[in-house]
């Protein structure tokens, strides 16, 4: 396969853990591929773009691409498909860099598919494996012939390289020019709530959830201790964010987000199908909960039949224990 | 003020999902479809920007089939003021790039201050269509909206982010894609139910719309589905009783963790 782009978001040249594993993906497809870093610092990411295997990193550092107004972003990554002549483009499955990709296909006449979870090059082209109707089912879909294929890569779906070792990548600016078109959205203030070292949920490779069972909102401190105590992040049902007991942005579920971590760990959630439509492609699924009809057990990989406030204390002092 | 409101007509979740082994879309009317429920957020925004905006006016948008009626009498009957529906048998199996760039058709003659949806629907989730549309129409799109605070054609909202949220501003026409933290949505009252049988809802195919069929629809989408299974069963799990201390349970599942290498 020819050229593949990668678009990779980092944090002050740092690329993220998604981004790296995007790599990854890329990698096994083509033997040359590109990838595309916005904003600040975006060059400071050569060094471990190249070493995941990127051989040329196109970059746009523009203050306009620090957070997220998509216009800029989309006109930029336009000029990164111009500049490395890619016929894909893969990128980390997150809701802004949809937003993006979804203005710039419209642009270029491109197909998109989400969320993939498994890439092959069959006779035809690129073919990606993706879940749908929350997990039901399975299907694989593929870009039709003489349109570009941008394809959104599930997080924890691919292992990023561990044998990261390449020559850093060569950077080569974009020529952008913005136009007042562009930069209709204006971002007037950035608000990140207090977690810690925790992980963004929808790229943690473990997650602890919480739901009714936990009573109220003083309930998730446990979650997040265990969520801690595994380096990971923490989730809710819809009945936890409903009664206000955890920020919406945590919700797993049909309304909500869909997470597949390595691990989810779930605590007073009964796993209504609501629920399970956002979670059950989890590669390992743990249940804690009073009830031994709960519909989550039907899913769970290993359950507990218990009361979470007994089981969960316990089990954090044993995780603690065994990692002395 | 005249906004408009897409909905989707989707398969229940809870449904059982049966596919044309022949051209691998989904049989929705054997899948119980419902209206997509994040498009109840949006259209409880509507009526609430509605009830504080003299003389606006909002009318929903819908790409379905002759049953697709249903949904936009369901969408209606929460006191919304019209509708378009886009029925024909080419779009079916559009793609998002098809359904966005029929639904932008629909609109390219409809004055709007305001296209506000859900942030997506709850069978492909690809939550593509709202910044698509936007491109499509020339607009900007905020999406992801948590908070929306309308002033005379700026509109300000907060904006859900992994960590947070941002707070933006873009002046109108525009799309607003929200997710459920925005409001609590309403339900529909007898007699909204009642008069959505009486409003009018404006039918049109793709002639209509000057739209080409050979661009929609499954074979017009850039993109194809190859094959689509029902996801392989998972086995049965273990499942241990605690018993009552916690401290049985805990170890039971520490032992589970070590043996899949967690810890």
């Amino acid at each position: 396969m020819s050229t593949i782009l990668a678009l990779v978001e980092h944090d002050a040249g740092v690329p993220r853990k998604v981004s790296l594993q995007v790599l990854a993906a890329a990698r096994a497809l083509a033997d040359d591929v590109h990838a595309v870093a916005f904003g600040p610092g975006a060059a400071d990411a050569a060094a471990a773009l190249g070493a995941h295997g990127a051989t040329t990193l196109h970059t746009f550092d523009d203050a306009a691409v620090t957070s997220y107004a998509t216009g800029p972003h989309a006109v930029a990554l336009a000029a990164a498909l111009d500049a490395s002549g890619a016929g894909v483009l893969l990128y980390p499955a997150d809701p802004f860099l949809t937003d993006i990709v979804a203005r710039t296909a419209v642009r270029r006449g491109a197909g998109v598919i989400t969320d993939a979870v498994d890439l092959t090059v069959a006779d035809d082209g690129l073919v990606a494996t993706k879940a749908i109707f929350g997990g039901d089912m399975l299907s694989q879909c593929r870009v039709r012939d003489g349109h570009q294929a941008f394809v959104g890569i599930k997080a924890n779906a691919f292992a990023a390289a561990d044998d990261a070792d390449g020559e850093p990548a060569a950077v080569s600016s974009l020529a952008v020019t913005l136009s007042d078109e562009d930069r209709r959205i204006e971002i007037l203030d950035v608000v990140e709530q207090e977690s810690g070292d925790r992980p963004e949920m929808t790229e943690a490779s473990i997650i602890a959830a919480g739901g009714r069972g936990l009573g109220d909102a003083e309930g998730f401190q446990l979650i997040e201790r265990l969520a801690d105590t595994l380096g990971g992040a923490v989730g809710a049902s819809r009945a936890a964010t409903d009664a206000g007991w955890y920020p919406h942005q945590h919700q797993i579920g049909q309304t909500g987000k869909t997470v597949a971590p390595q691990l989810y760990i779930g605590s007073g959630i009964s796993g209504a199908i609501q629920h399970r439509a956002g979670m059950q492609t989890s590669q390992l699924i743990a249940a804690i909960n009073t009830d031994p009809d709960a519909p989550i057990f039907s899913i769970a990989d290993f359950g507990v039949v218990g009361d979470l406030h007994k089981v969960v204390p316990a089990l954090i002092d044993e995780i603690e224990r065994r990692s002395e | 003020m005249r906004i408009i409101c897409p909905v989707k007509r989707v398969p229940d979740t809870a449904a059982d999902k049966h596919v044309d082994p022949q051209d691998h879309t989904v049989d929705r009317d054997r899948s119980d479809p419902v209206l997509n429920a994040n498009d109840e957020w949006a259209i409880e925004e509507a009526l609430q920007i509605a009830e504080r905006t003299e003389g606006a006016e909002i009318i929903a948008l819908c790409m379905g089939p002759d049953q697709a009626g249903t949904t936009v009498r369901k969408a209606l009957s929460y006191g919304l003021d019209g509708a378009i529906q886009i029925t024909d048998d080419a779009v079916a199996g559009s793609d998002a790039v098809a359904t966005a760039r029929v639904l932008a058709a629909a609109l390219a003659d409809e004055p709007f201050d305001l296209i506000i949806m859900g942030n997506q629907s709850s069978d492909a989730r690809t939550m593509l269509v709202p910044a698509m549309l936007a491109e499509h129409l020339g607009v900007p799109a905020l999406t992801y909206v948590k908070d929306l605070e309308i002033d005379g054609d700026v509109f300000t909202a907060k904006r859900e982010t992994p960590a947070g949220h941002q707070v933006v501003r873009a002046t109108g026409p525009l799309v607003v894609s929200v997710v459920e933290a925005i409001n609590e949505p309403r339900y529909p009252t007898f007699k909204g139910i009642m008069a959505a049988k009486k409003k009018t809802v404006d039918v049109r195919d793709l002639v209509a719309l000057g739209v080409d069929a050979a661009e929609v629809g499954l074979d017009g989408s850039r993109t194809a589905i190859v094959d689509i299974a029902p996801r392989p069963p998972k086995e049965a799990g273990r499942v241990v009783t605690d018993d009552g201390s916690g401290a049985v349970g805990a170890e039971a599942l520490a032992d589970w963790l070590v043996e899949q290498k967690i810890l």
